[in-house]
């Protein structure tokens, strides 16, 4: 049993960045006819999502964020002992992109910076890390920086993938503060169920070759794309996902001795729009309690999460709100965790 | 496990009109209307109409209605 409990530590600022460009989905027909491509469209709900342009990468996105946190929030930036970046779209294959990060924010040397490498459940795990480290009464202040360009992944000749990915960043500040109660965490993982979503190029298992850039039809639906984009078998990580995640949510609810239904408000993953509203009808959840960037962002992996606090909850967040968090994805790995927040401030999203 | 029952709902999920074009041994994943999002509504039906969640290898080896009815009532006993 991975259950985690912290208190007098919590997100005291969230801001957000998105890149400028728009898709539309419902005219991202150039390789699909419009009829298909609507049907998809409609069952995912997926409606709008930004796309990075060729020289933006997941950290620019989270630097935009954090400089908008730092700005409207006043952080002292010497104060910032602790850079985590959550990214599976790294900006190289070393450095870590945390270093990089540190100095082109200004912070000092005595910051702690690292990556972590996970999929869609990545924020809640990095909240568990930055909550456990900030328990040091040595650090001051802790800066998640949470990005992805997902965009860049996945073939937008592949049906099954093409139409749900987007880009996003956001920046947490996260602080010790007695105001803030105790949270409560589950996360898990089962690598057995590492083919469900993956890339098999471009490791070091099957480095980049001329063949792995290479595209291929890879089913008999005529979709394609190279080893080196990713893809997923949605119908397999929905069978799952309505397994498992349902479970875990009910023995973390047991362990917390938390009722669900009182909290202010329940933020999944933003997978999709079929996933979602199937786990909100699952587990009997008021709708109105669950903020959603789907139709807007799509699904922005790791950052889906915390996007959604940001774009959804700014002005809802005054006094102490609970929050039900929960994400599952790439691992597989999943999470669900109960947070409060007091009077987290929240920035209007940045554009870059 | 009545068969028509399941048959029909089978035929709902994945949006197909005629459910008499579908018996015991259609091999479902040859249907027309059996892609990628069908095998999603499918999981669904099979959660929400008889709480099954099936393990994805175990699914893969179901051919047909039959084996999908045998299924269930195995999991349902």
């Amino acid at each position: 049993m991975a259950f985690l409990t912290f208190d007098g530590v919590g997100v005291t600022a969230l801001a957000a960045a998105v890149p400028h460009t728009v898709i539309e989905n419902l005219k991202y027909t150039r390789y699909f006819p419009e009829d298909q491509v609507r049907e998809v469209v409609e069952k995912i709900g997926i409606y709008e999502r930004r796309f990075a342009d060729e020289k933006t990468c997941s950290s620019d996105l989270c630097f935009a964020a954090a400089e908008k946190l730092i700005a409207d929030n006043n952080i002292d930036r010497s104060e910032i002992d602790l850079l985590i970046f959550i990214s599976q779209t790294a900006d190289y294959r070393m450095p870590a992109t945390s270093v990089l990060l540190q100095d082109r924010l200004g912070l000092p040397n005595s910051t702690i910076a690292f990556d972590i490498n996970l999929g869609c459940s990545a924020f809640i795990y990095g909240l568990t890390v930055a909550f456990s480290m900030m328990k040091n009464t040595g650090l001051r202040k802790a800066l998640i920086l949470d990005g992805e360009t997902r965009s860049k992944v996945y073939s937008p000749k592949d049906r099954r993938s093409a139409f749900l990915f987007g880009d996003g960043g956001v920046a947490a500040l996260v602080e010790r503060d007695e105001k803030f109660g105790t949270s409560y965490f589950s996360l898990n993982s089962d690598g057995s169920r590492g083919d469900l979503i993956k890339i098999n190029g471009g490791g070091y298992r099957m480095p980049s070759s001329a063949e792995t850039i290479k595209e291929k039809v890879v089913d008999e639906y005529g979709n394609i794309r190279s080893d080196e984009q990713g893809y997923m078998n949605g119908g397999d990580v929905f069978n799952f996902v309505i397994r498992e995640i349902p479970k875990d949510i009910q023995k973390l609810i047991a362990f917390s001795g938390q009722d669900i239904q009182t909290m202010d408000y329940c933020v999944f993953h933003q997978a999709n729009n079929f996933i979602n509203s199937y786990l909100a009808k699952k587990l009997k959840l008021d709708t109105t309690k669950i903020p959603s960037t789907i139709a807007k962002y799509g699904n922005t992996s790791s950052v889906s999460v915390p996007l959604t606090i940001v774009d959804q909850l700014k002005n809802k967040m005054d006094g102490d709100k609970k929050l039900f968090l929960s994400a599952f994805g790439v691992g597989m790995t999943w999470a669900n965790a109960i947070v409060p927040f007091v009077d987290c401030k929240i920035s209007d999203v940045a554009e870059v | 496990m009545e068969t028509t029952k399941f048959i029909e709902s089978f035929a709902e999920a994945l949006e197909i009109e005629d459910a008499s074009k579908i018996s015991v041994e259609t091999e479902f994943r040859k249907l027309d209307e059996w892609d990628s999002l069908g095998y999603l509504n499918i999981i669904a039906m099979l959660d929400e109409k008889y709480g099954i969640q099936i393990e994805n290898v175990q699914f893969k080896q179901l051919i047909t209605i039959e084996d999908l009815i045998r299924y269930i009532d195995d999991a349902t006993k």
